[in-house]
C-alpha cells in the first residue's frame, strides 16, 4: 500500500529533477567550452546528449591548422607519392581506392568532406568514418564501441574514432602483454598450508 | 518413586528453559556482530577504528567508505570477446585499484587464452601465456572474474554467512567475519575467489586510499576476497577500474534495469553468452561479440 502511495510522489520528484537538470545541461557545456578549450576542442554535441565529453582530435604537433602552409599553395589533385611533406604517412586504409583528397577537403584544408561533398570539421570526423562503418558508428553512439570513462549514471568521457584508430592506418597493432600471473608451484600449497598453521 | 525423582532432576523444567533461553539471547546480543548487522552509527565507529589502524600500518590516510546500494540499480557487466586482445591491462589496473596482495600474488581477473579452433572451452585455456605481442594469431582471450551470479553457489555454502549478495547485485565478503574455511572457493565454478594464504604484501606507496568496507580495504591474512565490481567506485556512479583501463574498450558496465544503459543495448542487440550456463548460476556478467 505504502509503495503505491509513494510512487506518484517519486514520479513528480523525478520529473522536477529532470526539468532542472535539463535546463542546467543546456547551459553548462557552453560555459565549459568557452572557458577551457580552443575552438577545435568542443565536445561532440548532437551525438549522445550533453552529458558526454569528447577530447579534441589527436593532431600531430604543430600540424593544425593546415591552412597555415596550404593557403598559398596550388591545389594538385593528381594522385602521387608525397615527397616534400607528409611522406611519413603510410596509407593503409583501402589505399587501392582512395587517396588524401577523398577525405581531406582540397578547397579548405582545415576541413574534411563527406562523399556528398559536405564540408565537416575535424571534430565531427566520426561522420566521415560512419559513411563506410555505419554499424560501428551506431554502436559508438550507444556507447558500446570504444571506451567510455567517468560515470555510468552521469557525465561520461568518450573518444573520437581517431583517438584510438590512426585514420591512415586504422587496424590496431599488437602490443606487449602485461606480466603473466605466477604459476602455482607443485607442492607449494602444502608448504603454505603448514606455514598458515 | 526414586527413579521418577531422578528423572525429574534432569528434566528441563519451564524455569530452566526460560532462564537458559534468556541467557543465550543475552550472550548472542552482546557478542561480536557482522558488519552488515551493525546500525549505521556503530558501523561508522567500526570503520573509523579501521581507518586509524590503516593510518598506523600504512602511514597515510585511508578512507573506508560505507556507501549503500542505490535504489533501482542492479549492476551488470558485458565484455566484448571479439575485441579483447589479452593484454592484461585490466588485471593490473584491478590489482592497483583494489589493494590486492602483490606478494603472495593475488589477481581477481584471470585471462584465459584459448585457441580459436576450440571455441569457448575453458578446459583447454592457458592462463600463463606470455608472447612478445598480443593478440597471437589463432587465439582469443576470455578474461574471467567474479560473475556476480544471481544464484550464487558461493554464498550458500558459507557456514558463517560471511558472504552474501547485496541488493544491487554485488556479491561481497565481510572480512571481519570470514573464518577462512574456503568452502566458497570450492563452490565457485569460475575460480573467482582468492584466499590470503599469507600476510598480504602491500607496499604503503601502492595503497589506494579510497576504499569501501565490503570491497577494496586492505585485507588481513586468512580471509577470502573477490571482485566487487569496484564497489567503492560504482556505488558513487563511477565506472569500474577495469572498464576505464581497457585499451580496446571491450568492457561495458551499467545498470541492467535502465533501458538506455550500455549493457542493455548489448543484451538486446548483440550475440551474448554467459560462462557455464548449464550450472544455473545466472551470472550478471555477459560476454558478447561486438562485430
Amino acid at each position: 500500500m505504502t509503495g503505491r502511495h509513494l510512487l506518484p510522489i517519486a514520479a513528480i520528484l523525478s520529473l522536477g529533477q529532470a526539468l532542472t537538470a535539463g535546463t542546467l545541461k543546456a547551459e553548462q557545456p557552453l560555459e565549459d567550452t568557452a572557458a577551457k578549450k580552443p575552438a577545435t576542442a568542443k565536445p561532440v554535441p548532437a551525438v549522445a546528449g550533453d552529458e558526454i565529453e569528447v577530447p579534441p582530435p589527436p593532431f600531430s604537433e604543430g600540424i593544425y591548422p593546415c591552412s597555415d602552409c596550404h593557403e598559398d599553395m596550388e591545389v594538385n589533385r593528381k594522385r602521387r607519392k608525397l615527397t616534400e611533406e607528409h611522406e611519413n604517412i603510410v596509407l593503409k586504409h583501402d589505399e587501392k581506392n582512395r587517396w588524401c583528397l577523398d577525405c581531406h577537403d582540397a578547397e579548405d584544408r582545415d576541413y574534411l568532406h563527406l562523399a556528398s561533398g559536405k564540408k565537416i570539421s575535424f571534430d565531427e570526423s566520426y561522420l566521415l568514418c560512419g559513411q563506410c562503418h555505419g554499424t560501428k558508428l551506431r554502436d559508438w553512439k550507444a556507447g558500446v564501441h570504444g571506451r567510455r570513462t567517468g560515470y555510468w549514471n552521469g557525465k561520461k568521457k568518450y573518444l573520437l574514432c581517431a583517438n584510438c584508430h590512426n585514420p591512415h592506418s586504422p587496424r590496431f597493432k599488437p602490443i606487449p602483454p602485461k606480466p603473466a600471473p605466477r604459476r602455482p608451484v607443485p607442492g607449494l600449497q602444502w608448504k603454505r598450508k603448514r606455514e598458515y598453521r | 518413586m526414586e527413579t521418577e525423582k531422578g528423572i525429574s532432576m534432569n528434566r528441563i523444567t519451564r524455569r530452566k528453559f526460560l532462564v537458559g533461553t534468556a541467557a543465550g539471547m543475552l550472550m548472542t546480543s552482546c557478542g561480536p556482530k557482522r558488519l552488515y548487522e551493525l546500525a549505521r552509527p556503530d558501523l561508522r565507529e567500526a570503520l573509523d577504528r579501521m581507518e586509524k589502524e590503516y593510518a598506523v600500518k600504512y602511514g597515510k590516510a585511508v578512507k573506508v567508505g560505507s556507501e549503500g546500494p542505490i535504489k533501482g540499480v542492479k549492476f551488470a557487466y558485458a565484455l566484448d570477446l571479439s575485441r579483447c586482445i589479452g593484454c592484461r591491462t585490466c588485471v593490473h589496473a584491478c590489482v592497483h585499484e583494489n589493494n590486492q596482495s602483490r606478494d603472495p600474488e593475488i589477481q581477481w581477473i584471470r585471462v584465459a587464452g584459448i585457441d580459436k579452433e576450440r571455441g569457448v572451452d575453458l578446459t583447454h585455456a592457458d592462463y600463463y601465456y606470455h608472447p612478445d605481442k598480443v593478440p597471437e594469431p589463432g587465439k582469443f582471450y576470455v578474461p574471467i572474474q567474479c560473475q556476480q551470479c544471481d544464484n550464487p553457489p558461493c554464498t550458500k555454502v558459507c557456514p558463517v554467512k560471511a558472504t552474501w549478495k547485496e541488493p544491487d547485485g554485488i556479491v561481497v565478503v565481510d572480512y571481519e567475519w570470514c573464518i577462512g574455511c574456503r568452502y566458497c572457493m570450492a563452490a565457485c565454478p569460475y575460480g573467482a575467489r582468492h584466499f590470503n594464504w599469507g600476510e598480504p604484501g602491500l607496499d604503503p606507496a601502492d595503497v589506494n586510499p579510497d576504499t569501501h568496507y565490503l570491497g577494496n580495504r586492505p585485507r588481513p591474512k586468512g580471509v577470502v576476497e573477490k571482485c566487487t565490481f569496484c564497489i567503492q567506485r560504482t556505488r558513487k556512479g563511477r565506472y569500474p577500474a577495469c572498464v576505464e583501463a581497457c585499451p580496446v574498450g571491450a568492457r561495458k558496465f551499467g545498470n541492467i534495469l535502465d533501458p538506455d544503459s550500455e549493457v542493455r543495448y548489448v543484451i538486446e542487440n548483440k550475440r551474448v553468452l554467459v560462462l557455464k550456463e548449464e550450472l544455473n548460476t545466472i551470472p550478471s556478467f555477459f560476454y558478447f561479440y561486438g562485430v
